[in-house]
């Protein structure tokens, strides 16, 4: 039992360190900041969840999981907005490359909204 | 996309302004109770230690807390069903799995080849708090995060990664309103639950008239 628990361990651990290190290829090989954002919010989610429970394993203590699962949910909650944050200004500051879009529906809104700022 | 009246919604922060005056309400505790049990379960987790006295104590703190530091009200919808609370939370870590996979795979096999949309999802909900669930969720689960929204119409700007061609683009956009589909059945309010349920039994109908042939694309 004690021997299949640390194996579980030694999986989960591995598998979320996996996950970080994908967010980070993912960073150096993607294209243009959009789709960097993508490897930087959903490898390195799971691969905290991973590590969390590997961890709540290990070290065989249940008052550790509320501690687990706040920092997990967090994580969740603030994830998306720094991505969200991240991307609007990237966008509005033209650090996208536009040649990496099949189509951009947000495009003719930008410019429809600037262009009536410019009237006021 | 479905037009609409471009109406002002009650759910706005402005709400919180009392007319007459200017002033911004403050929330009533009834308003706040979800965030102040979250303030005293935060507190005893990061204490590791959930007895009466410590939780009292967290307590105490959190009401100084929302005292001292007021937010505009989240405006809950009412409603709430832990069943599909509970589905929604199994499908979300599979599709966040999934995501990890896809985001894997691109970023060693495809690297600069990647190509992505923008694109402009209308949803169907008038609340904030469900367009700000669905944000979140979208953001965490396969291919897509949110770039702009448009609070007025609920319309969210999506870079969705690998959407490369119209049928990908109609099969996110289908996507996106599942996710919105599945947030309203766990905390949509009543009438949004009810729509939502109605629009389900009417699809699933008709698939059944032309026997099953809805399944493929």
């Amino acid at each position: 039992m004690e021997l299949f628990l640390e194996i579980i361990v030694a999986v989960l651990l591995v598998t979320g360190s996996l996950m970080s290190l994908i967010a980070g290829v993912g960073l150096l090989t993607f294209p243009d900041l959009l789709t960097r954002m993508h490897a930087a919010t959903k490898p390195q989610v799971l691969g905290f969840l991973l590590i969390f429970i590997g961890l709540a394993i290990h070290l065989r203590s249940w008052a550790l999981v509320p501690v687990l699962a706040l920092a997990w949910g967090v994580q969740l909650l603030t994830a998306p907005v720094s991505a969200h944050m991240i991307g609007r200004s990237g966008y509005r500051t033209k650090h996208v490359k536009r040649e990496s879009l099949y189509s951009d529906e947000l495009r003719t809104v930008v410019e429809n909204a600037s262009r009536s700022d410019d009237k006021d | 996309m479905s037009k609409r009246t471009e109406q002002p919604r009650d759910q706005r922060i402005d709400d919180a302004l009392d007319e007459a005056s200017g002033k911004r309400n403050r929330p009533t505790l009834k308003q706040e109770w979800p965030l102040l049990i979250f303030l005293v379960l935060m507190w005893g987790a990061l204490w590791q230690d959930f007895s009466a006295g410590n939780l009292i104590f967290g307590a105490l703190l959190a009401l100084l807390v929302v005292a001292l530091f007021p937010l505009p009200p989240v405006v809950l919808s009412g409603r709430i069903n832990l069943w599909y609370c509970f589905l929604l939370l199994g499908w979300f870590i599979l599709q966040v799995v999934a995501a990890s996979v896809e985001v894997a795979y691109l970023a060693f096999f495809r690297r600069k080849k990647t190509r992505s949309s923008i694109i402009a999802v209308r949803l169907h909900t008038d609340s904030d708090l469900i367009v700000t669930a669905v944000g979140h969720v979208l953001t965490l689960i396969p291919g897509s995060f949110v770039v702009e929204v448009d609070r007025r119409t609920s319309t969210l700007y999506l870079h969705y990664l690998n959407a490369t061609n119209a049928i990908k683009v109609a099969r996110s956009r289908a996507k996106i309103h599942e996710i919105e589909r599945r947030v309203i059945m766990a905390i949509g309010s009543r009438e949004e639950y009810e729509a939502v349920r109605k629009i389900r039994t009417e699809i699933v109908d008709r698939q059944r008239g032309r026997g099953e042939t809805g399944e493929e694309q």
